[in-house]
């Protein structure tokens, strides 16, 4: 049977996160999840009860479970630092910075629950600055895997990196994307769908969302490329350059504030190459942001198939 | 070596400090000379580590979250042979290794320190690590006391205890200064002994500057089996010269050239009292 992008639902990637990083410690003592308070919210329970020697839980002291894993990664240990991405990347970004990334101690940095996948609960379980500020400190990977497939991928392709990398996970089950026999390559971004009239570019959740617009647009008569950034920093110049050549428009996405993260580093590749394209960012703006589910903030800001090719159209017939 | 050959050693690393501190036209002169007799202590009696077992996994490791005083650290590496003296003439220079708070670019230093309240839980990681493996080596970390107010601190203090890190000494270079003046006027930290028992770390009080007591006290970790250790080292800030000593204005203070010949002589004299 033909694999049909976006049509068939699979597991929360944050299940996904899980169940890799229990196959990788099953082979590996040196594989540990480091968690504070949070491995319920982590889906780590059954990992905890597999390997309780490979967990090793610190309270709720992000700063702490951000210097001790720099510490255990020193000596070699594969180590995952799972919390909220809210709190990581906020509460012990200096940790992050000194400890882990100017230190160069090769820490897995798990920010889970990422974006508004806490949406109704208020902006301090909101992490929408965290691509910007990680993007702005030298020495991190940064993914935020789409599907299931990207995310069991970039975790294996975590435990063999020697320097330090911040994996994305939200909470909701997400669509598969890709095919099994796909190539992942961190630092190279992923093509769903060919199109020529304009490109998506998005990262994270919001990949699903952008493909279910390019269905529409195509509906209308409208050619849409669909890329999964799944790794926004290195970004894959490339592809953006690319997309600049091949198609009219480029809109990219994002479930993170609009200033700093994956359309600001797009703009920044085309505007230095001299590529004139029409360019729209989608993403949170900088307000207060709303409450609700993931999926009504989305709608809200128009991170949705219907909002998604609005914008578009309008980006193509201004 | 005997306790008289490393009182000499000291006096030789403040004076070597000084020298490059002055060179450099910038460093934190107060807070190396207090720390001097701790460094000298761990590196010459205490911990395994050397060039030669610098990549060795078994080796002990020391973290110094104080990092600003990295010029007594500097002159003892270079004294323990990791890189030759000379490299110190680039201290703080253009694009030399040998900047003003600790990095893993510099050969012997583990982790790269200067913002304060980190050292400790990078430390308590690795002697993490140590249980987990089951491996003998041990951990020593360097805390100023002006960075104990920093919360992340205490958050290990609390980690260490419930592992029961018994690898892992903490070491207060406890002079009673900071940039602003004294810590007990600044965020009073006393009593610090009191605080440290009851997040569950054995504590040893001693003269921060008494060699023989200093290698009676570290030589005897872990104080008891399933607690972290923590000594507080009372000291001197600008410990060894004259006008330096207990004066919290020389926390970055660089020495005028009249200053310099002064704490030189002054060291100087020390040596010859003991002989050398
Ligand atoms: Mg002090």
């Amino acid at each position: 049977m033909k694999f049909e992008p976006g049509t068939e639902s699979g597991k929360a990637n944050l299940e996904v996160f899980s169940e890799t990083l229990m196959s990788l410690a099953s082979g590996d003592k040196n594989v540990l999840a480091v968690t504070s308070d949070s491995r319920g919210s982590g889906k780590l329970a059954p990992f905890a009860a597999a390997y309780p020697e490979q967990i090793v839980e610190v309270g709720i002291a992000e700063q702490n479970l951000v210097g001790i894993s720099a510490g255990l990664a020193s000596t070699g240990k594969v180590v995952y630092a799972v919390s909220p991405a809210c709190f990581l990347t906020a509460r012990s970004l200096e940790q992050i910075k000194n400890d882990v990334c100017y230190s160069d101690h090769p820490v897995k940095l798990v920010g889970i629950s990422a974006g508004v996948s806490y949406g109704a609960l208020g902006s301090t379980h909101h992490s929408t600055h965290d691509l910007a500020v990680l993007r702005a400190i030298n020495n991190i990977v940064i993914i935020a895997p789409s599907d299931n497939f990207e995310t069991k991928h970039a975790v294996r392709a975590a435990a063999t990196m020697s320097h330090p990398v911040f994996l994305r996970f939200g909470k909701r089950p997400m669509y598969h994307l890709h095919n099994p026999r796909t190539k992942f390559e961190v630092g190279r971004s992923i093509t769903i769908r060919e199109g020529s009239d304009v490109t998506f570019i998005a990262t994270g959740e919001t990949v699903y969302h952008a493909l279910m617009a390019g269905k529409m647009l195509e509906s209308r008569g409208i050619s849409c490329r669909v890329i999964s950034m799944h790794t926004v920093k290195p970004l894959d110049a490339e592809s953006v350059l690319k997309a600049a050549s091949d198609s009219g428009a480029i809109v990219t996405v994002e479930e993170h504030c609009v200033l700093g993260g994956l359309g600001e580093a797009c703009a920044a590749v085309l505007m230095q190459a001299g590529a004139r394209v029409p360019f729209r960012i989608v993403g949170l703006p900088d307000e207060y942001t709303i409450t609700g589910s993931q999926q009504e903030i989305f709608e809200h800001y128009g991170i949705s198939a219907k909002g998604l090719a609005e914008t578009a159209e309008k980006l193509l017939n201004p | 070596m005997t306790d008289d050959e490393l009182k000499i050693k000291s006096i030789h690393y403040r004076k070597k400090l000084l020298e490059y501190i002055k060179k450099a036209g910038a460093g934190h002169t107060g807070g190396s000379l207090s720390c001097v007799d701790i460094l000298n202590v761990l590196y010459n009696r205490i911990m395994n580590i050397s060039p030669q077992n610098f990549g060795d996994p078994a080796r002990d490791r020391y973290v110094q979250s104080k990092g600003h005083s990295v010029e007594a650290l500097y002159v003892v590496l270079a004294d323990k042979g990791f890189f030759p003296e000379s490299d110190l003439e680039t201290l703080c220079k253009y694009r030399s290794h040998y900047v003003g708070h600790p990095t893993r670019k510099v050969n012997g230093i583990e982790h790269n320190s200067g913002a304060l309240g980190h050292g400790l839980a990078f430390g308590a990681g690795v002697a993490l690590s140590a249980k987990k493996d089951k491996a003998a080596y041990k951990v020593y970390v360097l805390l100023g006391d002006g960075e104990l107010v920093e919360g992340s601190n205490w958050e290990t203090f609390m980690a260490a205890a419930h592992y029961r890190l018994d690898n892992l000494t903490a070491i207060v270079d406890r002079n009673n200064l900071q940039i602003t003046g004294k810590t007990e006027d600044v965020c009073g930290l006393e009593r610090l002994d009191e605080k440290f028992r009851a997040f569950g770390w054995h504590v040893e009080i001693v003269d921060g500057h008494d060699i023989a007591a200093l290698s009676d006290v570290l030589g005897k970790v872990p104080f008891k089996t399933d607690k972290p250790s923590l000594v507080i080292a009372n000291t001197i800030k600008g410990k060894g010269v004259s006008f330096i000593e207990n004066d919290h204005t020389w926390h970055h203070h660089v020495p005028t050239d009249s200053q310099y010949r002064q704490a030189q002589l002054e060291l100087d004299n020390l040596l010859t009292e003991l002989g050398s």
